[in-house]
């Protein structure tokens, strides 16, 4: 049965339209046979699933009427991006722009000799078939996005590819930097990450515009794959324009004694959905899931998050802070899932809100599947707001308010900056949320 | 040359009058010590001077170097001059010591100016050298986890950085043991000057034999009964302040 003899109501693709899709295809160089196909399969998902409606469990409290796919178009290519550092000395950097290589830059010299791939999806489908096709998007989006994810998979144009080879330590950051430019922009990043038996990375994903009143639709994903004894350092900065839609999912399987920290800094997007899962694979896996957003004006972040305990003697701590100002909204739903032979699994799940002002909204739904019986599980949700008795003695300083209130929610999120290991990440990150908790577009 | 000066306050806290017709000057250069039973409304007038909102003012005014401080919120005043070292520092988790002292020092640069952090951090060095505090303090969370003296030297460090033209000290002796106390009072010593008023508060007179004081006021009732020198407070010491309540009670109403 092909799709255009399925007797269903036509499906709401929007913008992305079976033509659409045949013009993309046409787009991209020669593809392999697989990923055509599956290319081909996921866009029959995507017109086939309906958008989610708000009696979705999946979509509680989202606004599902900002979901919408109209009027987004493949941008052109772009000729520049927005400067874009955060000071950090880089082993190798790859910036896209809607969607299609920009530039791609090795700064380590030594690299290549040891074996290290930081290449695109496109080039790494032709050299590196076997590990892109084992690994990106192998794993089935569990936490209600598999329109969109469909949709990533149908339109993804290009992205990066990371392998670092057994036992192969890269002291210094990987950066992929991924732009969406012009108005009605849709764009597809993807990174994919294979760290082999004993290898470590890091790896710094950035998601931005250059202008907030642009209306943009950015529908990406990562996955991340730790084999044993690996360890991958994943932090995801997200700041698109303040008038996009943006949905994100992440994937992180984690093999035996290996160990992933990922952060991911919520900045950007009029609406932003951010779908994080970890599979703890094999004894001794271990993820830990960090956030931090700061919501401001009328900005909606919708987080879900999945920890799947399939192997005993695994670990999981997720840690998700959000700062809350003036109408903005937040939900947080998290899950964790212990299989019934994850025995001695240790899993945390932990949501705190901060409420910066008494029009924000935050809403959490932390949640618990736990089918063995020897088990530490702990989850939790807080919802505070700035205590008077330390803003006062911020006060009597002389800090005015404003700044003091400032300064109480950096402290509020010292605490997951502080998790990360290396220092200068840490200071960057903290520069970051200062200058996006300052609304200052300008020192960036 | 500053001054502070207390005109008859009254401060209720909602209907419940605390302070009741006080009135009190300190000059720069002077050490006056306010001394007063439990429950007598000795630090309700320090949140109050220094600004703290649950206080209500319903009458006089506190005037600093002659201007009314008491329409500024709580950072104006600081800004102003006026230091309140608190007798339960909150604890701010996540923001280090050096962080803190450096948003209140920029607060107090002209607008669009940016702190010279070389020169800030120079300076703060030479104060923990002066107050011979460890460097690893600054990177500490400030008054996280601190014991009673490190959070009382905490205070004095933001005094010294701070470089106020008055400083209320609320009850800066509590909770420190001997050694604490003494070293505490060396600090505060080496900041005594000529450009420095100082009010100080407190329960017991063991913290003025460190801190000798110019002028001593007992405080009752939400009033100050009686003023007089060091001496004064070395007889409420030996004859407790059952004696001023009996010379008050003998007074015509």
């Amino acid at each position: 049965m092909t799709a255009t003899n399925v007797s269903l109501p036509p499906a709401p693709v929007g913008a992305f339209t079976r033509a659409a899709f045949e013009a993309h295809l046409a787009s991209l160089p020669p593809l392999p046979e697989w990923w055509l196909a599956r290319k081909r399969a996921a866009f029959e998902r995507f017109a086939a699933l309906p958008l989610p409606v708000r009696t979705d469990e999946s979509w509680r409290f989202s606004n599902v009427a900002g979901l919408t796919l109209d009027g987004f178009a493949p941008p052109a290519p772009a000729r520049a991006v927005p400067f874009a550092s955060i000071g950090l000395s880089k082993a190798a950097r790859l910036i896209f722009a809607n969607g299609r290589l920009f530039s791609r830059e090795i700064l380590a010299p030594d690299l290549g000799r040891r074996g290290v791939v930081v290449d695109t999806l496109q080039n790494a489908l032709r050299e590196h078939g076997d590990l892109v096709r084992e690994h990106l998007l192998a794993q089935p989006a569990r936490l209600g996005s598999g329109k969109f994810s469909a949709l990533h998979e149908a339109f993804l144009v290009d992205g990066a590819f990371i392998h670092v080879p057994r036992g192969v330590e890269v002291e210094l950051p990987i950066g992929i930097f991924s732009f969406a430019l012009g108005d009605r922009a849709a764009v597809f990043p993807h990174t994919l990450v294979v760290a082999d038996e004993g290898a470590r990375v890091t790896v710094i994903d950035y998601f931005g515009s250059q202008d907030d009143t642009e209306r943009q639709l950015a529908v990406g994903a990562n996955d991340l794959y730790a084999g044993h004894g690996a360890r991958i350092t994943y932090v995801g900065k997200q700041d698109w324009s303040h008038q996009a839609l943006a949905l994100q999912s992440n994937s992180t399987v984690v093999r035996r004694d290996a160990s992933v920290q990922s952060l991911n800094l919520h900045l950007g997007a009029r609406q932003a959905r951010h779908e994080s899962h970890s599979q703890l694979q094999a004894p001794g896996a271990n993820s830990e899931m960090l956030s931090l957003t700061v919501a401001r004006d009328d900005q909606e972040f919708d987080q879900r998050t999945l920890q799947i305990h399939q192997a005993p003697n695994t670990r999981s701590d997720l840690l998700y802070k959000n700062a809350l100002l003036q109408r903005a909204r937040t939900i947080f739903s998290g899950l964790i899932v212990v299989d019934p032979d994850a025995q001695k699994t240790d899993a945390y799940q932990s949501n705190r809100n901060l409420m910066l002002s008494d029009e924000a909204e935050a809403n959490s739904l932390p949640g618990l599947e736990i089918q063995a019986n020897d088990v530490r599980c702990t989850h939790g949700a807080t919802t505070s707001r700035i205590d008077p008795e330390q803003e006062f003695y911020l006060q009597a300083r002389g800090i005015p308010k404003r700044a003091a209130d400032e300064l109480l929610t950096f402290g509020f999120f010292e605490e997951v900056l502080n998790r990360l290991s290396q220092d200068d990440l840490h200071a960057a990150l903290r520069t970051l949320i200062q200058t996006k908790f300052a609304g200052d577009k300008a020192a960036r | 040359m500053s001054s502070l000066v207390i005109q008859d306050l009254h401060v209720s806290i909602g209907d419940k009058p605390i302070v009741k017709g006080l009135s009190l000057t300190v000059n720069s250069g002077e050490v006056h010590a306010i001394m007063g039973p439990n429950g007598t409304g000795k630090s309700t007038l320090a949140k109050v001077i220094a600004g703290h909102p649950d206080y209500t003012v319903t009458g006089g005014d506190v005037l600093l170097d002659g201007r009314s401080v008491l329409a500024q919120e709580a950072d104006e005043r600081a800004r102003a001059g006026l230091f309140l070292a608190f007798q339960y520092p909150s604890e701010i988790p996540g923001v280090s010591i050096a962080n803190f002292l450096r948003a209140a020092v920029q607060a107090r640069l002209p607008e669009g100016e940016e702190i010279d952090a070389t020169a800030y951090y120079k300076r703060l060095y030479a104060k923990m050298d002066l107050l011979k505090i460890d460097r690893k303090f600054t990177s500490r969370s400030v008054n996280e986890g601190f014991s009673g003296g490190e959070k009382k030297r905490c205070e004095i460090l933001q005094m010294a950085m701070l470089e106020p033209k008055m400083a209320v000290m609320d009850e800066t002796d509590s909770g420190l043991d001997i050694d604490a106390l003494r070293i505490v009072s060396e600090g505060v010593n080496a900041l005594r000057g000529p450009g420095l008023g100082v009010l100080m508060i407190t329960h017991y007179q063991r913290l003025l034999t460190y801190i000798v004081p110019d002028f001593v006021h007992v405080m009752y009732d939400g009033r100050i009964v009686k003023s007089g020198d060091k001496s004064l407070a070395l007889e409420l010491e030996s004859r407790g302040y059952d004696w001023v309540k009996q010379e008050l009670a003998a007074l015509p109403a």
